[in-house]
């Protein structure tokens, strides 16, 4: 029999005020194992833990029961607490009589009656824990940095910097990302690329860094320190080595009606390209799909006019397979699909564009090469109406339900852009909230309005109607004024929510790493733990974990670096002791354990077993440590019961359940 | 029968196999139970007849551990077993000679009884090589006869064919018995309501005695230890505690051969209850057919059973209620 | 107290939740204070596909009323492929359940990510209200130990 010390925490009066915390130490106390039950306003701060230490060694405790938030919240902090005191870690349990019980119920007696119930069941299980001892596992040091834009980038040179191997893998020919495609950058209004090229080059040239372009992750197995991924490089048809990066071939290139994807398909590129002229690699490839020699089999002048000899159309994709110690998601974003927003007739003018759009109308080396003019006709805009929220801060389900926090910024900057260079040009922003929370953001935005004298109009655009004159009929409405508003626009812009790219779900799935109902990977916590993912090794850069601007990008992407590097700085990493383990006298050797397990954690071997006087050679399962994460498939696969999972094991659970149901 | 005794002689005099694992005459005239033989003088009491409808396949887990090789009879329907057993790693192919025995049906002797026959002394007609379509039997009130279609198990009615899936040589004529729709009790209860359905089972069940036979003869339920032997989950081992305890046992032993059961009707035939022990799995095995496609286990020794593997677009649990 | 107080129906409801999305969804209703009756008591596994049948068995056994599991939904298990076995393992056990005459409603099976603190609580709230009106469950459990 355990000997079983309870610790009632009131949390302030989080859980005091609903339940009545003397009354649960006091029903504890009946409870078979219980030697010792005492509550304290706040167990986890130092006085609670110097408690809880204090008893653990005053009464000789074998095991203890916390009852008191989430142990998600502080299971670890009471886990090192116990260790301190000479108590295995793995036999504290928690009983969560916070979330699950006095900040749900009202009623103090049912409350209680139900803490109590919980702390049984912590109890009854605790009586059967047993102490565990993490295993450990070497730490690969080199990490893996998927998406090649701003945050990636930024992560990879900062672990890089520290003196760590580091890999970025992208999946379009260049890195750069999005903010290679923006213009000028708030709230300095310095150019883009002016800030982002020189670190691309530092990225590309640094000797700790290897830049896998048009490449992707094709598989990923292991766990946190021993990650091995499977990249696949796609062909590229141009030999890297051999290519001078002249441009020739794009220039011969016969094939030239693919839309750019750089320029967001305002323009065409050749099927031959590199999508930008600072691209790093500047080593073009060839779209296969676009390309006549790759369609027809006739053709291949730029292999003719490529006086490297790099062109090659025989070449494949390669697989590259690496170990990895960290892997950090960069993956980023793109902007929303309009196809459910047919009211601001995007799909019927040219002259709708996206902000994304107008950031390449604007760019020097864009489509118009800078000049702000109209893509249906050519001709100068007078009347420029900006459209925000469009598809952010959605209540139905056509669009997005949170803010993608960066279009009321860029849509200033726009406007204040085109009133700087284009005074003659009325620019009006429809919003709903104008929200600049950030560093010299409510300066620059108060700027726009009262130093460029942009329009601003509080509320929301219903309608846009393309008239037969080519001018775009805006229908408002004004709700400071509460008037409807009906204005003729050379051009309308559309702040288009922003969505992680497509590929993340696939990319969360690979990795096994928790994604929200948006596509956003999850945080271990969302306050505490913001860069890493709950699966451990996994780190979070950039977009991919939320909505953030150039700033906010940045420093997300050198928390992560540090959070990688603190990672890779370790030799060795103590593994989850709660694994699944074979009874060797129990298990049939059938198999069907093996077939569930995600993790190719067990295998099979013929070992020699005493069973009662019986000796034979049996088939036995063999659960690797290292590779189990202790999901507990395998357990219910089992029809013997010869497989059980440490730290959840069944006669703990079916313990839980008697308590409960008692 | 003698050619399979011939041919048993031979292949154990050429060393071939060092036993054979077939029936021999138990000590009622209905009742043949299985045995090894190891000379040739002890196959001179090889029985193989119509009653002979203990599946010997589950055997063969522990003649796998034997010196030599164990010459084994199998009917077409024991053969889905012993694929089931192969694809677990149970049974050794390599140490079992595989005689497939035909096979046209075979007897069930509670059948015979609830004709009213009693007080049996003999029964002629259930030989294997008999063309005869009819039972005489001898009792101590007369000469009695009785239909040989009639006095058929259950699961000859449903009979999966006449092919073997595994064997190395076949011996004797085999018939599909098949003449009914294996799921028609099922489809049955499932109509029932649930007071319908509840009073059925728990009347069924009531009778449970907890002997073990249905699992002691189960070629699934092969486990070394039963985990309702161990002490694995804290459960009750033999003498129902509480009334739900043979459920819970019944429940979870379908459960876990689930997928696995060949349904070779053995549980059933055993039962000395007399539970129709087959309609648990039966049920598993159509919801599974319905749900996840038609799997008949032990057709092959390689594909991956339903309950180890799934689809991204599985039904989800709540159909049980929506299919109503 | 009355001896109608004494006798009034008040539930025993087993709720099994995974780890990283239904235990964590629980959290979050409880952190935006979204109630449902405490006749709910949580059990932490890590998956869904570590909820044995024997552990839902067990539970009605020894006096629940219901049984609830919940899980990450399909494609976002944290161990990736937990939650498709726990899937067919719960739709063959409940089909069973309801084929001995047990009422479907005592058991569900609901998806719950670490951000449906909202989705968890109005669950709970309707499978206690299922539960109430199906009213204490006498098809299982343990019988003859109770009066």
């Amino acid at each position: 029999m355990q000997r079983i010390g309870v610790f009632v925490c009131h949390c302030g009066s989080n859980i005091a005020a609903t339940v009545d915390v003397k009354k649960v130490v006091e029903m504890v106390k009946m409870e078979p194992g219980v030697v010792h039950a005492e509550d304290y306003q706040y167990m986890c701060s130092e006085a609670g833990q110097a408690k809880i230490a204090a008893a653990i060694k005053e009464k000789n405790l074998s095991g203890i029961v916390v009852c008191s938030c989430s142990p998600r919240m502080h299971e670890a902090t009471f886990r090192k607490c116990a260790e301190r005191a000479g108590l295995n870690p793995y036999m504290v349990e928690i009983a969560n009589i916070r979330e699950h019980c006095s900040w749900i119920h009202k009623d103090m007696e049912e409350a209680t009656k139900k803490a109590v119930i919980l702390a049984r069941a912590a109890i009854a299980k605790v009586n059967l824990n047993t102490s565990l001892k993490p295993g450990e596992s070497l730490v690969t040091k080199r990490a893996l940095v998927i998406g090649g834009g701003i945050a990636g980038i930024q992560t990879a040179l900062d672990i890089a910097d520290a003196g760590y191997e580091v890999d970025i893998v992208e999946k379009t020919p260049s890195i750069g990302g999005r903010m290679s495609q923006l213009d000028k950058t708030f709230p300095t209004l310095d150019c883009s690329a002016c800030i982002l090229t020189p670190k691309m080059v530092e990225a590309a040239a640094h000797e700790k860094i290897t830049i896998h372009t048009y490449s992707e992750v094709e598989k990923v197995t292991g766990f946190v320190g021993n990650f091995t991924v499977d990249i696949r490089k796609k062909a590229r048809s141009v030999n890297m080595d051999k290519c001078t990066g002249c441009g020739v071939c794009q220039e011969k290139c016969p094939s030239k009606k693919t839309p750019s994807e750089f320029n967001r398909g305002l323009n065409n590129r050749s099927a031959i390209y590199t999508p930008f002229a600072q691209a790093i690699p500047n080593v073009p490839v060839i779209d296969r799909e676009s390309c006549i020699k790759f369609k027809t089999g006739k053709c291949g002048i730029c292999s003719k006019v490529c006086q490297a000899g790099a062109i090659d159309y025989e070449q494949q994709d390669e697989i590259i397979t690496q170990q990895y110690g960290a892997i950090v998601v960069a993956t980023g974003f793109d902007t929303i699909k309009l196809d459910k927003y047919d009211e601001y007739a995007y799909s019927q003018s040219k002259d709708v564009v996206t902000s994304l759009e107008l950031e390449r109308i604007m760019n020097a080396a864009g489509p118009t090469k800078g000049h702000l003019e109209r893509l249906s006709d050519g001709k100068a805009p007078k009347e420029m109406v900006f459209i925000q929220c469009v598809g952010s801060r959605c209540a139905d389900n056509r669009g997005k339900s949170y803010c993608s926090k960066i279009c009321c910024m860029y849509t200033a900057k726009h406007a204040m852009l085109i009133r700087d260079k284009y005074p003659d040009v009325n620019v009006t922003v429809f919003y709903i909230d104008v929200r600049t929370p950030g560093k010299n953001f409510d300066e620059f935005y108060r700027r726009a309005v009262e130093q460029y004298g942009v329009n601003y109009i509080k509320g929301q655009v219903g309608k846009v109607i393309p008239q037969p004159d080519g001018k775009l009929l805006v229908q408002g409405v004004d709700l400071i004024d509460n008037r409807q508003i009906l204005k003729e626009a050379d051009m309308v812009v559309l702040a288009t929510a922003i969505e992680p790219n497509p590929d993340v779900r696939k990319i969360a799935t690979m990795l096994t790493a928790s994604i929200d109902t948006n596509n956003f990977l999850t945080e271990a916590h969302a306050k505490l733990r913001p860069v890493e993912s709950p699966t451990a090794g996994i780190f979070l850069s950039g977009v991919c974990q939320g909505p953030k601007d150039i700033p906010e990008t940045v420093a997300q992407a050198g928390a992560a670096a540090v959070k990688a590097i603190g990672l890779l700085a370790k030799d060795k990493l103590l593994t989850n002791p709660c694994t699944a383990k074979s009874d060797e006298l129990l298990c049939n050797g059938c198999s069907t354990c093996a077939n569930v397990c995600p993790y190719g954690a067990i295998s099979y071997e013929d070992k020699q077993v005493n069973d009662h006087g019986i000796r034979e050679v049996r088939r036995i399962a063999v659960v690797n440590d290292a590779l189990c994460q202790g999901c507990g498939a395998c357990t219910v696969a089992c029809p013997s019961g010869a497989m059980d999972l440490q730290g959840f094991s069944n006669r703990q659970i079916i313990a839980e359940v008697d308590a409960i149901c008692r | 029968m003698q050619e399979l005794i011939n041919r048993a002689k031979e292949l154990l005099a050429d060393g071939t196999v060092a036993r054979v694992l077939g029936w021999k005459a138990g000590d009622l005239p209905y009742n043949p139970e299985p045995a090894y033989f190891e000379t040739a003088e002890a196959l001179d009491e090889f029985v193989y007849n119509g009653f002979c409808g203990a599946n010997l396949s589950k055997y063969m887990i522990e003649a796998s551990k034997l010196e030599g090789k164990t010459l084994v009879c199998l009917k077409p329907c024991d053969t889905y077993s012993f694929n089931q057993l192969i694809k677990e790693h149970r049974v050794d192919r390599d140490k079992a000679y595989i005689i497939g025995v035909g096979c046209k049906g075979k007897l069930d002797i509670e059948k015979i009884r609830a004709k009213g026959i009693k007080g049996i002394e003999s029964i002629s007609g259930a030989e294997i090589t008999d063309e005869a379509d009819t039972l005489t039997i001898q009792t101590i009130y007369g000469e009695k006869s009785c239909a040989y279609a009639d006095a058929m198990l259950e699961r000859c009615h449903v009979c999966k064919g006449k092919e073997h899936k595994i064997y190395d040589e076949l011996i004797g004529e085999s018939k599909d018995t098949k003449d009914a729709d294996r799921f028609d009790a099922v489809k049955a209860i499932e109509t029932m309501s649930p007071e319908e359905k509840f009073a059925y089972f728990q009347s069924e069940l009531s009778k449970c005695i907890r002997c073990n036979a249905c699992r002691n003869v189960c070629p699934a339920c092969s486990c070394r230890k039963c985990v309702f032997d161990s002490t694995k989950f804290d459960s009750s081992q033999k003498a129902n505690v509480d009334s739900f305890e043979e459920k819970m046992f019944h429940i979870i032993r379908a459960f876990h051969v689930a997928g696995r059961c060949t349904d070779c009707g053995e549980c059933s035939r055993v039962c000395p209850q007399g539970i129709p022990l087959h309609l648990f799995n039966r049920k598993f095995i159509k919801d599974i057919d319905e749900l996840y496609g038609e799997y008949q286990a032990g057709e092959d020794t390689e594909s991956r059973a339903p309950l180890t593997n799934f689809t991204f677009d599985d039904a989800e649990p709540s159909i049980v209620g929506k299919r109503g | 107290m009355s001896i109608e107080a004494k006798e009034e129906f008040r539930p025993k409801i087993v709720a099994f939740c995974c780890n990283w999305c239904s235990y964590a969804g629980a959290d979050l209703a409880g952190s935006s204070r979204l109630g449902y009756p405490a006749d709910v008591k949580i059990i932490r596994v890590p998956c869904s596909c570590r909820v044995n049948p024997m552990f839902i068995l067990r539970a009605f056994e020894k006096g629940a009323d219901g049984v609830i599991m919940c899980g990450c939904h399909p494609g976002d298990c944290h161990y990736s492929t937990g939650n498709y076995y726990a899937r067919r393992r719960m739709t063959l056990l409940f089909s069973m359940l309801d084929y001995i005459g047990v009422e479907n409603g005592r058991t569900r099976v609901e998806w719950v990510s670490a951000a449906e603190g909202v989705k968890f609580s109005t669950t709970m709230n309707e499978f206690v209200e299922k539960i109430y009106s199906l009213g204490k469950n006498v098809r299982l459990g343990d019988l003859r130990c109770r009066n």
